[in-house]
């Protein structure tokens, strides 16, 4: 794996210089049942192709980006702030890819 | 000595004489020599003891090609003797053979070892009885490997850089193709980097003894301001990544387009006794004496498919060699016989070497022809100079995804395909004649230069001028390349592969076993595995397999290019390029009061000052004092910043008072503990909150993460680094505060869990009353640069009172005594607040969602497996951190997180995960500690003080 991303901040740098946040998706809006809870905590989409991500400047300006890449190829199409992207509100920025399906679990690494 | 007359281009400085060590002989060695040019020089011949039967290796290839002058340098195994230059007082030693070099005892494997070691001997000759494995085992690591790592290594001796180089064009290869193409691009505009693996550019030109030529081609390049870096081995090619490593320095280049002029390897020839000291390649004969001046014999025997050597015979005689013999493949010999002829050496058509002798090193050479048929002829020898073709370096092409083909007219597998962004020029490209090779250089660049958007109509005129030309050349190129064959393997050892000693018989039996095609026979008898990853044995074991199957050698193809390319230290690739020691302002401090430094994470801090138990009692009799600046701390500022943490932890911020202090626990979405600390609301638009040392990076990743989500009105400033904090604590700490600042420390209007922001010895402070060693404790914060000021100001305030530094170990002891968790360390990624028996910092009743709210709704319903409790032991004994509880049937149920001897309460105390049933006072659990069990009591309050009367008082 090697390519590069281009901070919406700082601009072109290597994929190692950031952290990856996982796909795109919302966090439930209200009470989720268990298993829809489940879902969100621990499912993946995993898509083969284009999807939006999460990225994180960490040896840069440390800011949060939506990135929207071809796991296939590892093209990534665009970068962009979070308010640049989707709608605003809680757990709903940048939420869902082109084709709409971004109600799954989103991917906060453990911080400890 | 063996020391030519000054050569045209030697690279040596006769004047400057420097000494070193081989296996603890001293060495002389000229400034510019190699190791292995001086040691060739002062008439050495085994370089190595090879990898299976440790036979006698000597050089072959002087280009760091070859597997068999590989030694330790200075204690670390793996430089090849032939491109490491000699430097003054370096220890050179030789690898892989015991107990010397000269004599090994190992070598009895070759002599009767022959019938058990074929391939997959491990699992033929080693296999019964079973019992035995564990000796197998033993006996076969120390036989195996190139070398043993030091046993001890300097924390953290290695420094890597890394380094990142963007680029327009990258050519790797600064032989004459490499050279011209870099300079052709980057006169038109782009900006290029030209890797080398020598320490000058130049390629094969340094052993023709065109000078004049290089020097040219290197004006052109730094004229047109070429970034070249001598000495660096690109690696390999990873999505338009090619890292390149140059002495510590690793430069992860990244270019738009890719010119590989990587030129070719010349190839060994397969026969009886081809691995003996004195058989020698042609150009590794000729960079010995172009380079070095250094006679690599007194009568060679010349072995060769091609006109080099013919030219290699040339330069031997002219460098005072007398030429037993040359024996060429071809029936008709190319032009360079006619001078040869000249010379009073007669050329031997369809002839071929089938046996080296010698003992030590080659004495005796056999030629016989071709066919087979005909008389042997003997010649008496110290040298054996061979050339079995060459083979394009084309490795990096192709992981970078070019396609090759066998190419009857070259003899050798050729690149046909390349892929976008990707150019091949030189030899590597199947061009071999001088005036061409510069053309298909300078073709590549403009090439390159045009895909770059670069160049103009004339340049674009030159490119289909160029391309005609070299249409032209490969016209007329000879028809058909004679693959040589394997000869005289009745005779002896004939070596495909002087890495792994793969012989040709071993291939022969891979194949009559089933494993019949290359990849299968590469994972099976190792051929191409070793050091110099197919460069030598690639191409002999393609022809082996296609002459024992009966394929063509198009058939048989060739085994998966993959990097890395060229032998690298681990440590290259390892190092910990963006994570520097960190060391707090007082560390200095730290280190004069003979602190016991450590790691702990990133930071090095003193785990002690050499007391742990008396530290801690310094304490609880009079105070302490602790460096805790590696605590994480972040600034979250702003109208929202009140409802911010009420999202982000479980328990309520927007209703703490501005002055005061809560204790908080950060949940993941999924209810598990992430992290904790203390908050301090400053005023009511901003809090100071604190985490874990190890927890600050990313709970700093995890704020801004949901407030990247969350867009709400909150600023986010992390202070970590740009702050210091020390903890005072114990009973005469009040005391000592009124001695340093201002501030009215009574218990009235200082109380536990206030904040108060006042100066302390002159520096403004933030001063938070929290009790995490369980004594009266200030917390104080303030600007890093003050650290020692602080520090001496507190110690010498308190040296009346009987105050004492204190370590990490004896912080541990304390907060252990009140059952303060160390997130990590008491929990993992599986615990709940419920669990670590901490309800209360759960506000289910909060109307607002929260992360972890709806988790944690679930686990407050839900009791927990088992619970995290206390626990004390009679008889002294301080269990392993990780011991396991054992439930009534015996079984694992928990494990300790933390034990220590208490000093203060004077017993063994601890916290450990236990069946929820048994999380009761006075229960008794099972500890089962390597091999030996103790029963705890449990006890769900803390230690010490467990009221928190002395925390308030």
């Amino acid at each position: 794996m090697s390519y590069v991303l281009s901070c919406p901040n700082c601009g072109v740098r290597e994929v190692t210089d950031f952290g990856f946040g996982g796909e795109v998706s919302a966090r439930p809006k209200s009470r989720p049942t268990f298993r829809e809870l489940n879902t969100y905590n621990y499912f993946r989409r995993n898509v083969a192709g284009v999807q939006r991500e999460w990225w994180f400047h960490r040896s840069g300006c440390r800011a949060w980006f939506i990135a929207e890449r071809n796991t296939l190829t590892n093209e990534v199409l665009f970068t962009a702030r979070p308010e640049e992207v989707g709608e605003a509100g809680p757990g709903g920025r940048g939420q869902g890819g082109p084709d709409g399906r971004g109600e799954d679990g989103p991917d906060r690494p453990a911080a400890a | 000595m063996s020391r030519l007359p000054e050569q045209p281009g030697e690279k040596i400085s006769r004047q400057r004489v420097v000494r070193f060590k081989f296996d603890g002989t001293i060495v002389e060695a000229y400034e510019g020599d190699t190791i292995a040019s001086a040691l060739y020089a002062a008439g050495r011949r085994t370089f190595s003891r090879s990898f299976k039967y440790h036979r006698r290796r000597g050089l072959m290839c002087c280009s760091g090609q070859c597997p068999n002058c590989i030694v330790a340098v200075d204690g670390a195994p793996g430089a090849r003797a032939c491109t490491e230059p000699a430097r003054e007082g370096m220890q050179v030693e030789h690898l892989n053979a015991r107990p010397g070099l000269e004599f090994d005892a190992m070598r009895a494997t070759d002599l009767v070892g022959g019938p058990f070691t074929p391939p997959g001997f491990y699992y033929k000759t080693f296999i019964k009885p079973r019992r035995w494995w564990p000796l197998y085992e033993k006996i076969l690591r120390h036989a195996a490997g190139l070398g043993r790592l030091r046993e001890e290594q300097q924390e953290r001796e290695w420094r890597t850089e890394y380094r990142r180089r963007h680029a327009d064009l990258l050519v790797v290869g600064g032989g004459a193709a490499g050279l011209r193409a870099a300079s052709t691009a980057a006169r038109l505009g782009a900006d290029v980097v030209l890797v080398d693996e020598g320490p000058e550019p130049g390629g094969r030109l340094l052993i023709d003894g065109r000078g004049e030529r290089i020097a040219a081609l290197v004006g052109e390049v730094e004229e047109a301001r070429v970034e070249t870096l001598s000495r660096a081995s690109a690696l390999g090619y990873f999505d338009g990544m090619v890292p390149v490593w140059q002495g510590d320095t690793l430069h992860q280049v990244r270019a738009r387009r890719h010119v590989f002029a990587t030129g070719t390897i010349e190839q060994p020839l397969v026969f009886a006794g081809n691995d003996l000291p004195g058989v020698m390649l042609s150009d590794g004969a000729r960079r010995l004496m172009a380079l070095y001046s250094v006679r690599p014999g007194t009568r060679a025997v010349v072995a060769t498919t091609s006109d080099r050597g013919l030219e290699a015979a040339i330069a031997l005689h002219e460098a005072g060699v007398e030429i037993a013999a040359v024996a060429d493949l071809r029936s008709i010999p190319g032009s360079p016989a006619g001078t040869l002829k000249r010379l009073g050496i007669e050329v031997m058509p369809a002839h071929t070497v089938v046996e080296a002798r010698g003992r030590k090193a080659v004495t005796q050479a056999v030629l016989q022809r071709v066919s087979g048929g005909g008389e042997e002829r003997t010649f008496d020898c110290d040298l054996v100079v061979v050339s079995g073709g060459t083979v394009p370096a084309s490795s990096l092409p192709l992981q970078a995804g070019a396609q090759s083909r066998y190419d009857n007219s070259r003899g050798n597998f050729a690149l046909t395909e390349l892929p976008e962004g990707v150019h091949a020029a030189g030899e590597v490209a199947g061009v071999e004649e001088f005036e061409a090779v510069l053309r298909s250089g300078e073709l590549a660049g403009l090439e390159a230069a045009h895909a770059l958007g670069l160049g103009d109509a004339a340049s674009r005129g030159r490119v289909d001028e160029l391309r005609g030309r070299l249409a032209l050349a490969r016209d007329q190129r000879a028809a058909v390349a004679v693959p040589p064959p394997v000869a005289g393997s009745r005779r002896g050892k004939c070596f495909a592969c002087l890495c792994e000693d793969v012989t040709s018989k071993d291939i022969h039996l891979s194949i009559e076993e089933g494993y019949d095609s290359i990849e299968l026979s590469k994972r099976y008898t190792t051929v191409t595995m070793g050091p110099c990853q197919g460069r030598m044995c690639q191409l002999p074991a393609v022809r082996l397999m296609a002459q024992e199957t009966g394929q063509s050698l198009e058939q048989v193809g060739t085994t998966t290019a993959r990097p890395p390319w060229v032998s690298v230290p681990m440590g290259i690739l390892g190092g910990r390029p963006f994570e520097p020691a960190k060391r707090s302002s007082i560390h200095g401090r730290h280190r004069e009061l003979g602190g016991n430094v450590k790691w702990a994470g990133d930071w090095r801090r003193p785990y002690d000052y050499g007391d742990p138990r008396g530290e801690a009692l310094a304490v609880h009799q009079a105070a302490g004092l602790i460096d805790v600046s590696t605590l994480g701390k972040l600034l979250v500022r702003g109208p929202d910043a009140g409802e911010f943490l009420d999202r982000l932890y479980p328990n309520r911020f927007s209703n703490l008072k501005p002055g005061r202090i809560r204790y908080g626990v950060i949940s993941s979405d999924a209810g598990r503990i992430v992290d904790d600390g203390t908050i301090c609301r400053l005023d009511d638009e901003s809090f100071y909150v604190t985490t874990t040392s190890s927890g600050a990076g990313a709970v700093e990743e995890w704020f801004s993460w949901w407030l990247a989500d969350w867009a709400m009105g909150v600023h986010l400033t992390d202070l970590t680094q740009g702050l210091s904090a020390v903890n005072l604590a114990g009973p005469r700490a009040r005391e000592i505060m009124a001695k340093v600042t201002g501030l009215d420390c009574s218990n009235e209007a200082f109380a536990y869990l206030d904040g108060k922001r006042a100066a302390i010895a002159g520096v403004a402070c933030l001063i938070l009353r929290i009790g995490f060693v369980g004594e009266v404790g200030y917390e104080i914060h303030f600007r890093a640069a003050y650290g020692e000021h602080v520090w001496d100001a507190l110690l010498e305030a308190g040296a009346e009172f009987g105050i004492r530094p204190f370590g990490l170990e004896p912080q541990r002891i304390l907060r252990l005594q009140k059952m303060h968790i160390l997130v990590g360390q008491d929990t993992d990624s599986e615990s709940t607040p419920f669990g670590a028996a901490m309800p209360w910092i759960v506000k289910l009743d909060k109307d607002e969602d929260f992360i972890g709210k709806w988790a944690l709704e679930h686990y407050a319903q839900t009791p927990s497996a088992t619970s995290l409790v206390g626990f004390t032991l009679p008889d002294g004994y301080v269990p392993t951190e990780g011991a396991v509880v054992l439930d009534g049937a015996g079984s694992a149920a928990g494990q300790v997180t933390s034990a220590r001897y208490s000093p203060v309460l004077g017993k063994v105390i601890g916290m450990a995960w236990v069946p929820s049933a048994l999380a009761r006072d006075e229960a008794r659990v099972t500890l089962s500690d390597v091999g030996r069990t103790v029963t705890a009591e449990i006890q769900t309050k803390p230690f010490y003080d467990p009221d928190g009367e002395v925390l308030r008082s």
